[in-house]
């Protein structure tokens, strides 16, 4: 059997996928080829995409960066001459260049994504899919469930890290004739693309591990909160639920064993504070996502106040896998309080930026390097910024700390969903801080003070920070403000908003009193703080720069040295990129 | 001719949903997530038939619309541009792609150019980080964005519409 597999995730078609995959399709019928074509989820190597792979009689071949034009020619070359391009393979039994990002990953909750078409309810069946359920619903009680779960230490992915066998077990509890289980697939922290990922390429696993779910804590409606900004994750999950009902695993009496399941998706509309849970809770009740005050928790009285568990989508994709392969096959990975893997999503200045997912207690320096490739352009590691708006940033001299939800909480960032972003010797860190105040202060729902004004006051202080107008007492202030608002906010929002600058300031402090006393910029990125300049025996008056400055502050004549008009300069840096000849220096 | 006649079915399906969906609990959100796809935007009159419908106070619908960041009450361009202002977009340089899409456009974020073809709104993530700096233009992202290649996409999205017309 042979077949042609190429990778359709969102991060596929932004590279240019689909062309891609119109030419293969074309060029299969032109030849009348027989091969099957298929698309596939997010093989994780995000940094090659295009990936297109071939499998010809069990062998494999992974072509990376394809284009319309290298897809005719590997028809030509490979499929009807049988000659593979080496040059374009990354991966195959002879091609071994992406060994160190695949070598040391242990691929649970992706196991299918990049693997299956999303689309096809029986590849996932064949690739041990609804097994797990079956196995449940035929031989497992309620308890035995929840006991797995407990066993196998898996910990909430969301964000918080609460035992999610506990979770289930509160909601099993809590009386009532009727529960909800919902999947919490907002994903909210921009920089991370684990769920999005794991929507798109496997479907299938998260309903799976929600029946499971919903059977363990006696649910019989389950709904899956997507955020509005994932359409083609939207589409997938519709598509599942259709399949699932068709074949009668969603629905009433599934499997004839009297177990009733209907499932159902509701769309968000832009709004981070909808990822806490309670918040959630009363957007899919149609009010404006407001957080409350928990207890009572939504084991107890959560939609419509009735019992109600929810759960991240990397959660619910592990579940099918634990009751499968069992508890120890889960805890023996890992380290003491945190067993499993975990899918981070690498980004910023990294080389190969995609999905790792790793077993937990990997150093920082193994995922940025040994995975990630190191810094793009070869530039000095900085920082990894962990956890989003309500993480923080570790510095690179932490680097050999090992990842587990208690080693992350102890430098003051989080772990949160797993969104990695690198930051080199050209990110600003005030700038960072400023970035996460900007996003937090925007996105508080404006219920408690603290977090509605003093997110605001804070950004004000990091604003006149970089724009050159601080003074030496503002780093206290920051502090003091910070420590106020995460004790007098009511939900994680502002109870986590100061970590990313609390983290700035404990590990780059003389940033912060670079640009408060010296009024420079160290990293070079704050506009009050620079200048851009012609370096004049470097210009060749090649007139690039002067063409693509949007604010035409730039004069020169050809093959005479330019100058660059301060007074009408935005600080695009569009010169700066434009220049083919270092001709532009920022002071 | 058409496209009035296909307007007309639009707000003749939403009309349908609102009066079954209208009284379900928790219908608000997604009946003016309807509103929005068939309009383009929630325009006054609607809230007032959703008010009446599925008997809503007029300041809770108000409510739901201002809290969330989707919802619009002014009519936007034919074509929404997404820029990414997420953290890996932010630290690869999407300010340019932005300075370039408004240099090439003429407008500013949350405006609309004039001639109604392109809004350019600010998102917090597209979920496509790993090749940031991104945009999306309606339902179709693009990555590792340079602001020659950005103004480059506008144009053929432009030509490629402009055709179809
Ligand atoms: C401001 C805020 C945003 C959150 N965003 C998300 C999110 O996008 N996705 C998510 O799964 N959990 C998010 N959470 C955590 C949820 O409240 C909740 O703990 C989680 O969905 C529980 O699932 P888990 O136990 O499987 O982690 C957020 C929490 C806060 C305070
Ligand atoms: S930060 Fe831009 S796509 Fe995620």
């Amino acid at each position: 059997m042979r077949e042609i597999k190429v990778g359709l995730g969102t991060c596929g078609i932004s590279a240019g996928g689909n062309p891609v995959f119109q030419t293969l399709k074309d060029e299969i019928e032109k030849h009348k080829i027989t091969i099957d074509l298929k698309e596939t989820g997010c093989m994780g190597m995000c940094y090659e995409e295009v990936l297109v792979e071939v499998v010809d009689n069990g062998k494999s071949f992974l072509y990376s960066k394809m284009t319309s034009d290298k897809a005719k020619e590997m028809i030509s070359k490979h499929i009807i001459d049988g000659n593979p391009i080496e040059d374009w393979i990354v991966k195959s039994e002879k091609i071994t260049k992406e060994e160190s990002f695949l070598k040391t990953q242990k691929r649970i909750v992706l196991r299918n994504c990049g693997v299956i078409d999303p689309g096809s309810i029986d590849e996932y069946i064949e690739h041990d899919g609804y097994k797990a359920i079956e196995k449940v619903l035929k031989g497992y009680s309620q308890e035995d469930v929840i006991d797995i779960i407990k066993d196998s230490g898996l910990r909430g992915r969301g964000g918080g890290g609460f035992s999610t066998g506990m979770k289930w077990m509160f909601a099993n509890r809590a009386k009532s004739e009727k529960k909800f289980i919902i999947c919490n697939a907002d994903e909210g922290d921009p920089g991370a693309f684990m769920d999005r990922s794991v929507l798109e390429g496997d479907p299938h696993a998260i309903l799976e591990g929600m029946m499971i779910a919903a059977f363990a804590v006696g649910a019989d409606e389950g709904i899956l909160y997507v955020r509005a900004e994932y359409p083609k994750a939207i589409f997938r999950l519709k598509e599942a639920i259709e399949k699932c009902k068709q074949k009668g695993l969603l629905g009433k009496n599934i499997l004839n064993t009297g177990f009733n399941l209907e499932m159902r998706i509701k769309e968000g509309a832009g709004a981070f504070v909808c990822g806490e849970e309670t918040a959630l809770i009363a957007s899919i009740e149609g009010k404006r996502g407001m957080p409350k005050f928990r207890p009572p928790f939504p084991a107890n009285k959560g939609l419509w106040d009735e019992p109600t568990n929810i759960n991240n989508v990397e959660t619910f994709a592990n579940i099918p896998w634990i009751i499968l392969n069992g508890a120890k096959a889960y805890n023996s990975l890992g380290t003491e309080k945190s067993k499993g893997t975990k899918v981070f999503a690498l980004a910023g200045k990294i080389k190969k930026s995609g999905l790792a997912e790793v077993p937990m207690g990997m150093t920082i320096k193994e995922i940025v390097f040994d995975i990630g490739g190191g810094i793009k352009d070869d530039k000095e590691f900085k920082a990894v910024q962990m956890g989003g708006p309500s993480g923080g940033c570790i510095p690179a001299s932490m680097s050999d700390l090992k990842i587990d939800y208690d080693e992350i909480n102890k430098t003051g960032a989080i772990m949160g969903s797993g969104g990695m972003v690198v930051l080199d010797e050209t990110t600003c860190m005030v700038d960072v801080a400023k970035f996460f105040l900007t996003f937090t202060q925007n996105e508080s729902c404006g219920k408690c003070t603290f977090c509605r004004i003093g997110t605001k006051r804070m950004l004000e202080i990091l604003t006149r920070i970089t724009e050159g107008k601080g003074k030496i007492e503002d780093i206290d202030l920051l502090i003091d403000l910070s420590n106020k608002i995460k004790d007098s906010s009511l939900c994680g929002l502002g109870q986590t908003a100061p970590n990313p600058v609390l983290t700035t300031i404990k590990y780059f402090r003389e940033e912060y009193e670079a640009h408060i006393i010296d009024k420079k910029c160290p990293a070079k990125k704050c506009p009050a703080l620079i200048t851009y300049k012609v370096v004049e025996d470097k210009c060749i008056g090649c007139t690039l720069c002067a063409r693509n400055c949007p604010t035409n502050t730039i004069d020169g004549n050809k093959k005479e040295v330019h100058f660059i008009n301060q007074e009408g300069c935005i600080k695009c840096s569009l010169c700066f990129s434009s220049c083919k000849f270092d001709a532009i220096e920022i002071i | 001719m058409t496209e009035i006649s296909d307007l007309d079915k639009e707000v003749k399906k939403f009309e349908e949903k609102l009066r079954i969906d209208g009284k379900k609990r928790g219908a608000l959100m997604s009946l003016l997530q309807a509103a929005q796809e068939t309009y383009g935007y929630i325009p006054k009159e609607v809230i007032y038939k959703i008010n009446e419908e599925a008997d809503v106070p007029v300041a809770d619908i108000y409510g739901v619309i201002t809290f969330y960041a989707q919802f619009r009450m002014e009519p936007m361009g034919k074509n929404i541009i997404r820029i990414c202002e997420g953290t890996a977009c932010h630290v690869n340089n999407a300010k340019n792609i932005l300075a370039s899409i408004e240099n090439e456009l003429k407008i500013k974020v949350n405006e609309t150019s004039e001639d109604g073809f392109f809004t350019l709104l600010s998102v917090a993530c597209i979920g496509c980080c790993s090749l940031a700096p991104v945009i999306m233009i309606n339902d179709e992202t693009f990555g590792s964005l340079t602001p020659d290649k950005t103004v480059k996409i506008l144009n053929q999205f432009k030509k490629k519409e402009g055709v179809k017309k």
